[in-house]
């Protein structure tokens, strides 16, 4: 499901871009910290986006699925903690 | 092994449980080297913290089939195998 971008649908494909909120571009800036600074790579983003659930993956929007990532794989790297 | 433009291929149906980037809609089927666009490191392990070295070749592989739509993927040079 992740390596096509979700499940086949007949719903159209939206095609215009659309504004980023504030807190996606902050997210995007972690990740680009956190990889300039070796925390974590692009391969490991793609893995904990790949390890969500498939109904969460569904919900989540591009930067909800970073979000969820970044958090699990931190979590497991215990930079981070619940 | 390393693979020219214009060779055919096949791209491994093998499963594999880990991260990688061979999408399965892909995997055991056959194309054409369009061109190599050089060494990288390997996210098969390198997204599990590792250095992802040895470099991997990585091939654009159009797939074959007589639709006038076509579908090109990058595949890593591991995934691949010579075909007839």
């Amino acid at each position: 499901m992740h390596d096509r971008g979700g499940w086949a649908t007949a719903e159209p494909i939206v095609r215009e871009d659309h504004e980023l909120a504030d807190w996606e571009v902050l997210m995007d800036a972690i990740f680009g910290a956190l990889g300039a600074r070796g925390v974590m790579n692009v391969d490991e983003l793609r893995r904990g986006i790949e390890s969500m659930p498939p109904e969460e993956y569904e919900r989540a929007s591009y930067y909800e699925r970073w979000l969820y990532s970044v958090e699990s794989i931190l979590e497991e790297k215990g930079v981070l903690d619940r | 092994m390393s693979f020219e433009g214009g060779q055919r291929v096949r791209i491994s149906g093998r499963s594999h449980g880990g991260h990688h980037r061979t999408p399965d809609y892909v995997k055991g089927k056959t194309g054409t080297i369009v061109l190599s666009h050089g060494p990288f490191t390997n996210p098969e392990t390198r997204a599990y913290g590792h250095d992802g070295l040895p470099e991997q070749q990585l091939y654009l592989v159009a797939l074959a089939g007589d639709t006038k739509d076509r579908v090109y993927v990058d595949v890593y040079e591991h995934w691949l195998e010579e075909a007839e």
